[in-house]
């Protein structure tokens, strides 16, 4: 039988999907359902003096108007934690409606639950609030001085913490030594996810049971049935069911813990009736956790020959108003210890303040720490080469890994397993034709009119998250290993549960993949079942590039176990030694003796009858595994822009965009290819257009697409992809992930490229999203 | 409240409406089509997208009541006698769609797309679905698919003749 691992079979999602019979937390009606619409603060930073609900109470249909005092009456914890914590760390409580202060514009205020949506809104209206307006500031690097904005009275000079790794004083000692020192000060632009699925809850509590069932947006339902049990709600974890259906894209987004769900859940607690809520895309925009927003200084000291001595990076990271589910995390051990690239820098030294601003709260989105990371380091190298003079291939080249060098311990904290990062760079050399492309920028230069750039971005991300005591001793308060279980069934057809949970990623076919490759069967006679807290054993959820590396790993495992299972119990039915069985497509025989066997189906008949079964073994065919990986995985490649600049209008237009990637084994390359794709063109967005703006206020003034500008299909291009295969050394599959590196490389490839196209104006560093106006400020700003 | 008669997927529904309801709402909580998404109610990312007597609109932005007397086509409709469009059938094939929730939107806007064009350039069906987003599949395997299914129409059509 041919192998269906590695194979781009089609996928079993998309027949509900491209028919409409997909269904989404907002298409679920329930009998007697209520909606839900919540009132968000109009103010960056407001003391509340009075809220006023008669008028909505009032307006016919309306059955409920709640506020912040309600929810801290009725008893229940209703806040919303934090899951990461670092040294010092300070964690202000977050209330899941406001009570005395609001913090940033979007906090909840009040909740208006009504007989139909469009009378929740209009009640919303109807609230008075009486605010104080108080002083507010938004940019990390301006709220640590004196005299700024206080966000939290518990936190001086709004500092959440101050974070450091690597070693300072050998890296001083690099720069003191070293002849050559480049430096970039640089902002990482702070993005909105826009998952195209607003988030959404439906939540529905029996009062007579006493329990709950959820059905929300999540990329991790037992992360938020726990988080909701401990924090919010109160009520015990096994009288709370979380159901995430099709789930309309993430990107991070949906992993967080926010207040929205657990108001739904509670007004549905208050009232003994569905409630259900969902954003509009305004309030999307200002709810869901942004990404980025780091403001950096960076330097890198190197010798004459661009070999690279010490890495020193200072960042101001923004986290918002509040700590969000993973916040601390995202700039500190997502980033810091990704700032080696694929290099070897022998001395690094990294200091994050992590800050709270009148902002919305930032955590992981798509990449999560790591494009922040590639983005200093890229960049930097960069600079480098255009400061000494050398190719930015070529300085590349000089201060790799090398490939039999793994593993490799970096000064910042990760081993990595594996790589052959000169193999990707040469690929994808070769496959732009970088000679012929530098020898054509230069003809433009000569000849004036539209410039060319060209941008590498060599990225390595740590993914596959991760092993769980690691990710604990940095103050996780999380496991990251995953759940999986196979059942086979006495007819041979196979159910598998897995705790990954998708929104998007195709795991119902490629786990079914691994599965069927494993047992020798059909993938057809598989069924993978996800998103369920009553139906899946406890998991971690998807994000991190970690559902093929761990969360497939885990059913990997489970179904040896089952061929262990069956390998016994095919002995006892051909009177041989467990060791002389051979299983081979979906077949157990005595080894030399093929044609007398059973297959997986007879075994599995046999182990429900247990008839006949060798003595003392159990009866029933099933395994579950909870897979808890060895070490992180690392993916890495070359990614390589072509752009051309207007200098008279400061226009970029991408003519190529080609990646190499090495994402280890794949499963199914026609979905590792669409991941790489939407990835790519996130990192695009950042950095050409994609910018959340907050205004002296705290308003945020791209808040709608109007004004935030997400990539659409005429500002793309289609992208040029090939693969490098270095296996995973360390997981059943050889399997790295995938979901993360295009965006982790792209915002990097593209800028470089840009800038690179701006040479010959003596522009060195230019701030993401490079639009025409900045570019043509920058080319003009000597009066030129 | 109005009366309204709107014929959808060749079956005529007669409701009194709220004249304020929009159209995406009566489709989804009048008559449960919940094939057809919203995404920002703004008319800008074109999950919504229907098509209104054979033109896509996005049904976000339209009430119920403009519509009375007109013939609404989502994406439940669009598969005939079972089988599938070659829209659908090639954003299948292409991987087209990874979460699909922009996906119904954008098959019909590129329905629409093919009607008045049916051998665009790539450049053609870029511009032509400038109206949906999609966040998932940075559009590389949309193209494909619509190239793909523009063939196949092609094919049909000559096949018809």
């Amino acid at each position: 039988m041919a192998r269906v691992f590695g194979t781009s079979i089609r996928r079993r999602e998309d027949p509900a999907l491209i028919t409409g019979r997909g269904k989404f937390t907002d298409d679920f009606k329930l009998p007697n359902m209520a909606y839900a619409a919540i009132l968000r603060s109009p103010h960056a930073h407001a003391r509340i003096r009075k809220i006023d609900i008669d008028g909505a109470s009032r307006l016919p249909g309306v059955v409920g108007v709640y506020t912040g005092r309600d929810v801290q009456e009725s008893g229940v914890p209703g806040v919303v934690p934090v899951g990461w914590l670092l040294p010092n760390l300070k964690t202000p409580d977050h209330p899941i409606i406001a009570t005395d202060t609001v913090r940033y514009v979007g906090d909840a205020v009040a909740v208006v639950v009504a007989e139909d949506r469009y009378v929740a809104r209009d009640a919303v209206d109807l609230i008075s609030v009486d605010y104080e307006p108080l002083p507010s500031v938004t940019d990390p690097a301006r709220a640590v001085q004196e005299g700024a904005a206080q966000v939290h009275s518990e936190a001086p000079k709004n500092i959440a913490f101050d974070w450091t790794i690597g070693d300072e004083s050998k890296t001083a000692e690099a720069f003191n030594n070293a002849p050559r020192h480049v430096r970039v000060q640089l902002r990482n632009n702070r993005l909105i996810p826009h998952a195209i699925e607003p988030r959404s809850a439906l939540a529905d509590f029996n009062p007579a049971r006493k329990d709950l069932t959820l059905w929300m947006t999540s990329q991790n339902p037992h992360i938020h049935r726990l988080l909701m049990s401990l924090a919010s709600l109160g009520l015990p974890e096994q009288k709370i069911r979380v159901i995430a259906p099709e789930v309309g894209g993430g990107f991070g987004s949906k992993i967080h813990h926010y207040p929205d769900e657990a108001i739904t859940s509670w007004c549905s607690m208050q009232l003994g009736r569905p409630v259900k809520w969902t954003a509009t895309r305004s309030e999307a925009n200002l709810s869901d956790a942004h990404g980025r927003d780091h403001v950096t200084e960076a330097e890198l000291a190197l010798d004459d020959n661009g070999r690279i001595l010490g890495l020193r990076v200072q960042t101001y990271a923004n986290l918002g108003a509040y700590l969000s589910t993973f916040g601390p995390a995202v700039p500190t051990y997502l980033y810091g210890t990704l700032l080696s690239g694929e290099y070897d820098i022998p001395a690094i030294f990294c200091r994050v303040v992590g800050v709270f601003t009148n902002t919305t709260p930032v955590d992981a989105y798509r990449g999560a720490g790591r494009p922040e990371a590639t983005f200093v380091v890229e960049r930097l190298v960069d600079v480098a080469a255009h400061e000494l003079g050398i190719d930015p291939a070529e300085i590349r080249r000089r201060n790799f890994v090398p490939p039999d060098a793994f593993p490799f311990q970096t000064q910042v904290a990760l081993q990595y397993d594996s790589g052959n990062y000169e193999g990707a760079l040469n690929k994808a050399l070769e496959m732009a034709d970088y000679q012929a492309l530098r020898q054509e920028q230069e003809e433009r230069r000569a000849n004036g009119g539209k410039l060319l750039g060209i941008g590498l971005s060599t990225y390595i991300e740590a993914c596959g998250l991760a092993p769980s005591a690691v990710v604990g001793s940095l103050g996780a308060q999380a496991g990251q290993w995953e759940s999986g279980e196979v059942r086979v069934h006495p007819t041979g057809s196979v159910t598998v549960y897995t705790g990954s949970s998708p929104h998007g990623q195709g795991h119902e076919t490629t786990f079914a993949q691994i599965v069927a490759d494993r047992l020798g069967i059909d993938p057809d006679q598989v069924e993978v079942i996800h998103g369920d807290t009553d139906k899946v054993p406890f998991g971690w959820g998807t994000y991190g590039s970690r559902s093929a590396a761990v969360g497939g790993s885990a059913l990997a495992v489970s179904s040896d176990k089952i061929i262990e299972k069956g390998k016994r119990i095919a002995a006892h039915l051909l009177e041989a030694s467990v060791e002389d069985i051979v299983f081979e497509d979906g077949k157990f025989f005595v080894r030399g003796v093929p044609d007398k066997s059973h297959g997986i189906a007879e075994i599995a008949l046999q182990a429900h009858l247990a008839h006949n079964l060798p003595e003392g073994m159990e009866p029933g065919l099933r395994a579950t595994t909870f897979y808890d990986p060895p070490n992180f995985t690392f993916p890495f490649g070359t990614h390589l822009a072509v752009v051309e600049v207007d200098p008279e209008t400061g226009e970029v237009t991408l003519l190529r965009y080609l990646a190499v990637d090495d994402v280890g084994n794949v499963i199914n390359p026609m979905i590792v290819e669409g991941q790489l794709h939407g990835g790519i063109a996130q990192g695009i967005g950042q950095a050409l257009w994609e910018n959340a703006i907050y205004d002296e206020n705290g308003q945020l003034i791209t808040g709608e697409l109007l004004d935030y500008a997400v990539p659409k299909a005429h500002m793309v291009i289609s992208y040029e992809l090939d693969r490098t295969v270095t296996p995973c050394p360390h997981n059943p599959l050889g399997v790295k992930g995938t979901g993360e590196a295009g965006t982790i490389a792209a915002s990097a490839a593209v800028a470089n490229a840009v800038i690179d196209a701006l040479k010959p104006f003596g522009i060195k560093h230019l701030d993401m999203p490079l639009t025409p106006e900045r570019i043509w400020k920058s080319i003009h700003k000597n009066g030129r | 409240m109005r009366e309204i008669t709107i014929e959808v997927n060749g079956k005529s529904h007669t409701r009194k409406v709220d004249p304020r309801l929009l159209l995406v709402h009566f489709l989804r909580d009048e008559l449960d089509l919940t094939g057809t998404n919203v995404g920002c109610e703004t008319s800008l990312c074109g999950a919504c997208t229907v098509l209104i007597d054979g033109k896509a609109v996005k049904s976000c932005t339209q009430f119920a009541v403009q519509i009375d007397g007109s013939s609404v086509q989502t994406i439940e409709g669009l598969a005939s006698n079972g089988e599938l469009h070659p829209l659908q059938q090639a954003f299948w094939e292409e991987h087209g769609l990874q979460c699909g929730y922009c996906t119904p939107g954008m098959i019909l806007a590129a329905a629409d797309l093919l009607k008045n064009n049916p051998q665009p350039t790539e450049e053609e069906i870029r511009k032509g679905l400038k109206g949906n987003i999609c966040r998932c599949t940075g559009y590389h395997n949309i193209v494909r698919a619509v190239q793909s299914a523009a063939r196949s129409l092609q094919r049909g059509s000559e096949g018809g003749r």
